[in-house]
């Protein structure tokens, strides 16, 4: 059968698990986006092609499914550089279809063309030029497969006007045949047995050991193995940012997070363990402060699927490339029991002295609505950060029982990847309700994508906590430039509830701390998005907090306590 | 420190724009790359030389295996391996001058390419120790233009540690 090159790639998508595409025409991608007219595929036009690749990673990171991106060429690809670079950190699998100017203009500067296949290598885990409509077949099989295997991350396949509309013979295959002759991108080796023996001796020595659970966790499907492992082993278990949810937050030996607004205890913890056993996390900088000083008594384990990360940061005693799935599995099966009551003791106590605490005075404190958020929500929600100090409030006060109920940027920091990632969230689990919690910095970045939550109705619950400030740069500031606040104040910030009501999503404005409340459990009723417009205290800090470059010892726990650890 | 890379590529398009991407994100210069054909028709080999901390080199080895189209990287080590580079230098030599040239280009089995009233041409192929004295023998008399390929390698498994590679 002969089919257009636009029509294979809409065959091969559905053929390969991809459910729906977000996206914007425009010139070089016209012959692909009537392929997906005529053929309904299921498609979210956004207002901008950064949203829709956020959109794409909050979809992937609820749904373990993988979404495509669909732009036009020149700005519409070199627009979601931003957001292919955010999934890239974060492994999350995007397949990007980019239109292209027609191969024979390629190179001459026409209009709208860019080199989007040049732009996009180093923040895709592969990528592709398609300038033959017989290759297309086996690339976008490769694509979804790339994107979705070993450690996932997103892609890129640049595609050509010219070759959109040409036509070939198509022969549809199998699900698991795979039309290129490519090595796997990925084999996950087997758990070494040897390493596998020294982890069990080390744990069997050892008498305080901790767990780091990564965002590997949540992505190898291991949140059930981890809290059999942990709660057989009685190790407390520390969750990273993107870990958040692979452990139960509600479990006695979670300790939070790690790092430089991790709790003291999972500081304290990190600082005097002897066992340092990192499951699917890569010791990123914000988690290990000077690294010189990180968990200094420790034997350190690292399991991770991507030998790039194993002694990258941390030199590590014992490292274990594999699935953390297959790793957890072994263990279960072979760890014993120890009596660790004096360890457990000792964090039970860090927990009880040093809680994570904010004062009253009357205002509106962050801390104070994110706390809300999670009992109107019953902690059943999925919650989404933009990011900056809401993002971080967001990680410690909500309490995350399950595997992808948190999306949240974590290694590249992309402000505004609230907004499309709470869309993108909604639409891939629509049974759960999706909380969005961001700042007013944030969400001004993407806040157009609003018009894509009104059109679809996409009932996404936005609460800003808006206190006039880049809020996280402000608190540097104070601590580390002597209050000189160069630019981050917004002294007329936008009315945003009425802004929202422009784009006509529900809007609320809260200045007193008693509505705040009522205004949540309003908006949980609503059926479709809103926004609330909460003015928080301006000046309030994230803590505890450790400088950067400093160690982890060096936590400072904030006004109420001037104490230092030590 | 210095390495050599020895990298086995599928031969598609833009592989060589991922590989030296590796490095050059990481700011580091590539002294220099040279890829060509292997035995197989599907596969191209690029030897790399870079310059930079061993733990950064290592960490870019695991990275270049993360390329979809890398199918093997080995850090070649300088006594298990044979290196080679070729190079087409002009050196400035007047009838006083060439038999000089030319007594040095035979001593390093260099072959003559051209000769005119003011120059010798010659090219020499080596390991890295020989073209290096080769090239501070002939600046003597002026090297006005130079060409060279950059090192191509292939690992020998089997040889021992005592084993230096000759000329």
């Amino acid at each position: 059968m002969e089919l257009s090159g636009s029509q294979i790639v809409i065959e091969e998508l559905k053929a390969n698990g991809v459910e729906i595409a977000f996206g914007i025409p425009g010139g070089a991608i016209m012959p692909f986006y009537d392929e997906i007219m005529k053929s309904e595929f299921p498609h979210i036009l956004t207002r901008h092609e950064q949203g829709a690749t956020h959109m794409a990673d909050g979809y992937a990171r609820v749904s373990g499914k993988v979404a495509a991106v669909i732009t036009t060429s020149g700005p519409g690809a070199t627009n979601t550089i931003t957001g292919l670079c955010n999934a890239q950190m974060d492994s999350s699998p995007i397949v990007a279809i980019t239109g292209q100017v027609a191969t024979p203009t390629i190179g001459t500067d026409a209009f709208q063309e860019a080199d989007t296949y040049g732009c996009s290598i180093p923040v895709t885990k592969h990528n592709w030029l398609v300038k033959d409509v017989r290759e297309l077949q086996g690339v976008v099989r490769e694509a979804v497969r790339v994107a979705t295997t070993g450690r996932p991350g997103p892609v890129v396949i640049d595609f050509p006007k010219d070759v959109q509309v040409a036509m070939t013979e198509y022969n549809p295959l199998e699900k698991t045949e795979t039309a290129l002759s490519a090595e796997p991108v990925f084999r996950i080796p087997e758990p070494d047995t040897k390493a596998i023996e020294r982890l069990l001796e080390e744990l069997e020595r050892s008498e305080k050991p901790v767990i780091i659970a990564g965002a590997g966790i949540i992505k190898g499907g291991a949140a059930a193995e981890l809290a059999e492992f942990a709660r057989s082993a009685e190790i407390p278990v520390i969750n990273t940012l993107l870990g958040m949810g692979g452990f139960p937050g509600s479990d006695p030996l979670f300790l939070g997070m790690p790092g430089m607004h991790g709790t003291a205890y999972a500081n304290m913890a990190l600082c005097e363990c002897d066992l340092l056993i990192n499951l699917g996390g890569r010791f990123d900088d914000r988690v290990t402060g000077k690294v010189a000083e990180f968990a200094p008594g420790a034997t350190i384990v690292h399991v991770d699927i991507d030998a790039a990360e194993l002694g990258k940061r941390v030199e590590t005693d014992i490292p274990i490339l594999a699935d953390v799935r297959d790793v957890l599995a072994l263990l279960n099966t072979q760890a014993r029991k120890k009596d660790r009551q004096a360890w457990l003791g000792k964090v039970e106590a860090w927990k009880r002295d040093y809680p994570l605490q904010y004062d009253w005075d009357g205002s509106i404190k962050p801390q104070y609505v994110i706390e809300q958020i999670q009992e109107v929500s019953e902690g059943e929600g999925t919650y989404i950060s933009g990011v900056g100090q809401h993002q971080m409030w967001a990680a410690q006060y909500l309490r995350f029982n399950e595997p992808n109920s948190w999306v949240s940027s974590g290694g590249l920091g992309t402000m505004g990847f609230g907004l499309p990632a709470s869309i993108g969230a909604k639409v891939g689990r629509p049974d759960r309700e999706v909380w969005l919690i961001d700042g007013d910095g944030s969400f001004s970045m993407s806040l157009v994508e609003l018009a894509t939550a009104a059109t679809y109705n996409i009932p996404v619950k936005i609460a800003i906590l808006n206190n006039n400030y880049l809020g996280m740069v402000r608190q540097w500031q104070e601590l580390f430039f002597e209050k000189r606040y160069s630019h981050v104040h917004f002294p007329k910030s936008p009315d945003f509830a009425k802004i929202a009501e422009g784009y006509g999503v529900r809007g609320f404005d809260v200045k007193d701390v008693d509505q705040v409340r009522s205004t949540l459990e309003q908006a949980a009723e609503i059926d479709g998005p809103v926004v609330m417009n909460f003015h928080v205290n301006q000046e309030e800090n994230v803590w505890p907090m450790v400088p950067s470059g400093a160690g982890n010892h060096e936590m400072q726990l904030g006004p109420q306590s001037t104490e230092k650890l030590t | 420190m210095r390495q050599v890379f020895s990298i086995l590529v599928n031969n598609h398009a833009g592989v060589l724009s991922h590989v030296s991407g590796l490095f050059a994100r990481r700011g580091y210069n590539i002294e220099s790359i040279a890829a060509g054909p292997t035995e197989n028709p599907e596969a191209t080999r690029i030897v790399i030389v870079a310059f930079g901390e061993e733990e950064t080199l290592e960490q870019i080895a695991h990275q270049l295996r993360k390329l979809y189209d890398v199918l093997e990287v080995e850090q070649l080590q300088y006594n298990r391996s044979v290196t080679r580079e070729l190079v087409l230098a002009t050196v400035s030599a007047d009838a006083d001058k060439r038999t000089e040239v030319l007594q040095i280009a035979n001593a390093f089995g260099a072959n003559i390419v051209n000769i005119t009233d003011n120059t010798v041409t010659l090219e020499a192929s080596g390991n890295d120790h020989k073209t290096r004295i080769l090239i501070k023998a002939l600046e003597r008399y002026g090297i006005s233009n130079m060409a060279r390929t950059g090192m191509i390698a292939l690992p020998f498994d089997e040889m021992t540690d005592e084993w230096e590679p000759l000329a």
